[in-house]
């Protein structure tokens, strides 16, 4: 009996070391990125795993830089015309595919399965041409269309899973009455959409803060430049002197308000995810 | 949601009034149904269908990307050719193979770690503790930090003079001398697949979760009841159990893994030890301008995910369940 209770407490133990793991694996390489940022540029050489002195510096120096500061703003306009464009588009589209049988719905379901599927640089030339050929190269504009590729098929995938759970009774009183379809979605689903939207909208805003490849190659101009591009080449200048304070700085900024918005809504988060992956 | 939802149409009260105005609302919604669908459709068509299909015809031409309207139809000269006794041609470039062979085993790896990780660290969070929701809360910290960040995060502790990793591993006696995780070619791999598994096993660890939460409570009990050991309970009920999510899981984190770009670029930029598929497509579209042979790399790269998807859905198509096929 003794034996088995060493066991279990053994098990506890390896139980709570696992979590801790868990834990410090998870959260560590953002501890450190942290650390960095408020660590002066000629103690970087120490390492250490706590700050003996704390130091701004690295802060200043990035919000200092214009093209930082446009990059950020570029991030939030881009994002959220996403985000905006994906909602309306797939709020209609989710209505047409969650509530309406009508022949060719399972292979519209199945395109917007693949496009969300397909690897990006296979329209890499393609794309280009278009953005091109409507002006919209090296400005948020081509940044904004181009998104849409990844967000609108995860967005309507999602939001059609929502609005199939809704019950019918509420659109056929919405009929009965005389409804037209556009009244239907508007009054009667949008309101109980709000948070599938919100959940949706998050993730689509998620996705496009942290883009990379389109933004990389349909840009030209520091003025022009999303966060992760202005990111990835602040390492740009010697490959022996990286500015590692700043460009820890500079990722802790961008990090934390998505960090902040996904603690805050990871149920939410967690909804959303498997409704785009799992029938419920 | 198992069952489709079917066109609400009332219940009819009078046979023949009724069915006329049933179906006058059921053709008002079926072209309401397009209408709606329209502005998707045309937004797809312009950013993903016929950027595609210029792709495919880019791959067959001498574009380059300072011209792209006077092109030259060049027929399958970009995928392979043979002239003065020599193959050329991406199907004929051994940097190319490097990158499929890279791609393939950066994906084959990372994927099947994500899924080992994953699957611990969902039965963690399913398990009851306190402090449960605050650990589900640090697990997705790494899904939430943009790919960029968490590759200059992990090229920065990874470093090889200043790094945070050579220095413990050092003073714990592991390795002798620092290691140049990101250059050397024996560990850059190894590099970005620990970058990746650490960034997408929430990912995994989420749907898995969610999967073991929906099981069913007594075949546990009576599993508990027989004395089973649990790690038998979990290999002969939980796994067969949750195996529908851990495929949805598997397919969309591989369809990632094929087409991985941002952490090998930031992590080895153009090293050819890490090279994928995406990083030389895009090499030859965009930086040594060659749009045809790009084009004909982005195409093969098309073929080879549109074939993996295929065969996967073909062999998992029993147990896997889409939402929207039904």
């Amino acid at each position: 009996m003794t034996s088995r209770q060493l066991f279990q407490l053994f098990g506890r133990i390896g139980f709570w070391l696992l979590v801790a793991l868990i834990v410090v694996i998870a959260v560590f390489p953002f501890y450190y990125a942290v650390k960095t940022s408020f660590t002066p540029s000629s103690e970087l050489f120490r390492v250490e795993l706590w700050p003996t002195r704390a130091t701004f510096a690295n802060y200043v120096q990035i919000f200092s830089q214009r093209s930082f500061l446009q990059a950020i703003f570029n991030s939030i306009v881009v994002a959220t015309s996403v985000v905006f464009i994906a909602l309306l588009l797939g709020i209609t589209a989710a209505y047409a595919l969650g509530r309406v049988r009508f022949r060719g719905r399972t292979t519209v379901l199945l395109i917007i399965l693949g496009v969300s599927m397909f690897p990006q640089v296979a329209v890499l030339s393609g794309l280009f041409e278009v953005i091109r050929s409507l002006n919209l190269y090296n400005n948020p504009g081509g940044l904004i269309l181009s998104y849409t590729i990844f967000t609108l098929p995860f967005t309507v995938w999602v939001l059609t899973t929502f609005m199939r759970q809704l019950p019918m009774e509420l659109e056929e009183a919405a009929i009965m009455d005389g409804a037209t379809p556009w009244v239907t979605i508007t009054k009667v689903f949008l309101p109980l959409m709000w948070p599938a939207m919100a959940t949706t909208g998050l993730l689509a805003f998620i996705a496009a803060w942290n883009e990379f490849l389109f933004a990389l190659t349909f840009t030209l101009t520091d003025s022009q430049r999303t966060v992760p591009v202005a990111i990835a080449l602040l390492s740009g200048g010697s490959a022996y002197e990286l500015p590692w304070g700043p460009i820890m700085a500079a990722s802790v900024v961008v990090t934390v308000p998505l960090v902040v918005l996904v603690i805050i809504f990871q149920r939410r988060i967690v909804s959303g995810l498997t409704a785009g992956a799992v029938k419920g | 949601m198992s069952t489709p939802v079917t066109e609400s149409a009332p219940i009819p009260a009078r046979p023949q009034p009724v069915s006329y105005r049933s179906t006058k609302v059921r053709r008002q919604r079926v072209r309401a149904a397009w209408l709606f669908l329209a502005p998707m459709l045309v937004t797809l068509t312009l950013v993903a269908g016929w950027p595609l299909l210029r792709t495919f015809y880019f791959s067959f031409t001498d574009a380059s990307l300072s011209d792209m309207s006077n092109t030259l139809f060049i027929g399958l000269e970009n995928y392979l050719v043979y002239e003065d006794g020599r193959w050329f041609g991406v199907l004929a470039d051994p940097i190319w193979w490097r990158a499929v062979w890279n791609t393939v085993y950066f994906s084959v790896v990372s994927v099947s770690l994500e899924v080992v990780f994953g699957v611990i660290v969902a039965l963690v969070l399913n398990a009851e503790f306190k402090g449960r929701t605050l650990v589900r809360a640090a697990v997705l910290i790494p899904w939430a930090i943009p790919t960029i960040v968490s590759a200059q995060m992990w090229a920065w502790m990874l470093n090889d003079q200043f790094g945070i990793i050579n220095h413990l591993l050092m003073a714990l006696g592991i390795i002798a001398s620092p290691i140049a995780w990101t250059a050397d070619a024996a560990y850059s791999m190894w590099a970005v697949i620990m970058v990746d598994v650490w960034k997408a096993t929430p990912f995994v660890a989420l749907l898995v979760l969610a999967a073991l939460q929906m099981l069913p409570k007594d075949c546990y009990e009576a599993a508990e009841v027989d004395g089973i050991h649990p790690v038998r309970v979990f290999f002969k009920v939980t796994l067969p159990l949750i195996t529908p999510a851990l495929m949805v899981a598997v397919i969309f984190r591989l369809l990632d893994a094929l087409r991985v770009f941002d952490v090998i670029y930031v992590l080895t930029s153009n090293s050819t030890s890490t090279m994928s598929m995406s990083i030389y497509a895009r090499q030859q579209l965009v930086e040594f301008q060659d749009v045809g042979y790009g084009s004909a790399a982005s195409t093969l790269l098309f073929l080879i995910i549109a074939l993996a998807t295929i065969a996967y859905l073909y062999l998992g198509r029993k147990q896997l369940q889409l939402g929207g096929e039904s």
